[in-house]
């Protein structure tokens, strides 16, 4: 269940990064996260708000509100792009292993950051990855 | 009746009733924008359009329209930068279709009607075009305003002698790390500081790109044989930090500048002694 969906945002720049950080901090904070929860959501947004620009060659997000099943609020981020995909998510989500020049620890970390994660790819298609937070 | 002739007709009530409508223009023009701007500049102000509306209706196609574009993008941008809202900027030009259509309803003439919708859709144009150099103009104020965030100076501040502090605030990308970086190893060339401190206390969001960052600079700092303490480590973030897997290793880190600077003091053999007399 799900409440209507919220704007899409590109991502086409470094300051579009910023800007998804502070779009989902405050969704976050409307949604009633606490102020940890609010850091790690906005984190793992930053993390994978940039693998969309970077590896993605830029895409798109969708901050939306969502109620779970057992009636907890929460928020959910959907990052699309039509990039080259990811050929190994496995290699992908080990720590410490990056394709560029970063630390390998964002699509992990975000993926720890997060409630729920969900990784969808296709070689020369394109990365949809969505992740949610819960309140507590 | 054709179009040309219905177009005519409007062009002929615009130039007969001129001053009626432009005085109605003024009127709801100045209502919508309150005051900021007086009445006297208004009226020189949309005068001016209003002769240039009066030629672009009489010859279509004319270098009238090219002008009164011109003339309706610098008045955009000038509202634009003045902090005007939207609304504000684009009454000027809609007022124009409510001042023309008062007077259409006052003739009661039946073919003015048909004149009034091509000319209503001119004025949308016109509407247009304010949007553009309005959203343009903002535009262009954002940007300017980024670069001048940019370039806010990121200080560097002796704490104690040879204790250096940078304080960060605010997103720490590509750029601005290189900036701090630089700023922070002419300043410890210049002094001779033994210890740094950078401050993280402003920084909204640390990911592993600001991580990144932060290491590096520490590394270059250390290469020139200072050592650095990061402080300003919120509880929220700290748990992000350990979440997200990133480590420190064995940079030392504080939860605020205070502790940051007893430790560097203490490394330095500063003592701090309670109770000054005796």
């Amino acid at each position: 269940m799900t409440t209507p969906p919220g704007d899409e945002m590109a991502i086409a720049s470094n300051d579009d990064v910023v800007r998804v950080r502070q779009v989902v901090r405050a969704a976050a904070a409307a949604a009633g996260l606490s102020l940890v929860d609010q850091t790690k959501i906005v984190t793992a947004a930053s993390e994978l708000a940039r693998n969309t620009f970077i590896y993605g060659g830029g895409g798109s997000v969708r901050v939306e509100r969502a109620v779970s099943e057992r009636g907890r609020a929460g928020v959910r981020i959907v990052f699309t792009d039509e990039g080259p995909g990811i050929p190994d998510v496995d290699q992908a989500l080990t720590e410490g292993w990056t394709s560029g020049s970063g630390l390998g620890l964002g699509l992990s970390g975000a993926r720890r950051l997060s409630d729920e994660f969900t990784l969808e790819t296709q070689v020369g298609k394109g990365t949809t990855v969505t992740v949610t937070k819960w309140t507590r | 009746m054709s179009d040309e002739h219905r177009r005519a007709h409007i062009a002929d009530l615009v130039r007969s009733r001129r001053d009626t409508v432009l005085d109605r223009w003024v009127e709801l023009v100045a209502q919508g924008v309150r005051g900021r701007i007086t009445a006297g500049e208004l009226r020189t102000e949309l005068a001016e359009l209003y002769g240039l509306v009066e030629r672009a209706l009489a010859e279509p196609g004319g270098t009238a329209g090219g002008e009164l574009r011109a003339a309706l993008g610098e008045i955009s941008r000038s509202r634009a930068r003045q902090g005007f809202s939207p609304t504000e900027t684009a009454i000027s030009v809609f007022a124009l279709k409510q001042a023309v259509h008062e007077q259409v309803e006052a003739s009661g003439d039946t073919d003015a009607y048909g004149g009034f919708i091509a000319f209503s859709s001119f004025v949308d144009d016109l509407g247009l075009t304010t949007f553009e150099a309005y959203a343009a103009a903002r535009e262009q104020v954002i940007a300017d305003q980024a670069e001048q965030l940019m370039e806010l100076s990121t200080p560097v501040v002796k704490l104690w002698e040879g204790i250096l502090a940078v304080p960060l605030v605010g997103t720490l990308d590509s750029a601005r790390t290189q900036v701090v970086m630089e700023t922070l190893l002419q300043t410890l060339v210049e002094t001779g500081s033994q210890f740094a401190v950078i401050d993280i206390t402003g920084v909204p969001a640390v990911d592993t790109e600001v991580a990144q960052h932060l290491l590096k600079t520490v590394m270059a700092a250390r290469l020139m044989g200072t050592d650095c303490v990061i402080s300003g480590i919120r509880p929220q973030i700290a748990q992000t930090i350990v979440t997200l897997g990133i480590e420190f290793g064995d940079i030392a880190t504080k939860a605020t500048l205070a502790d940051a600077l007893t430790y560097a003091l203490e490394r330095s053999g500063v003592r701090i002694v309670g109770g000054a007399e005796g």
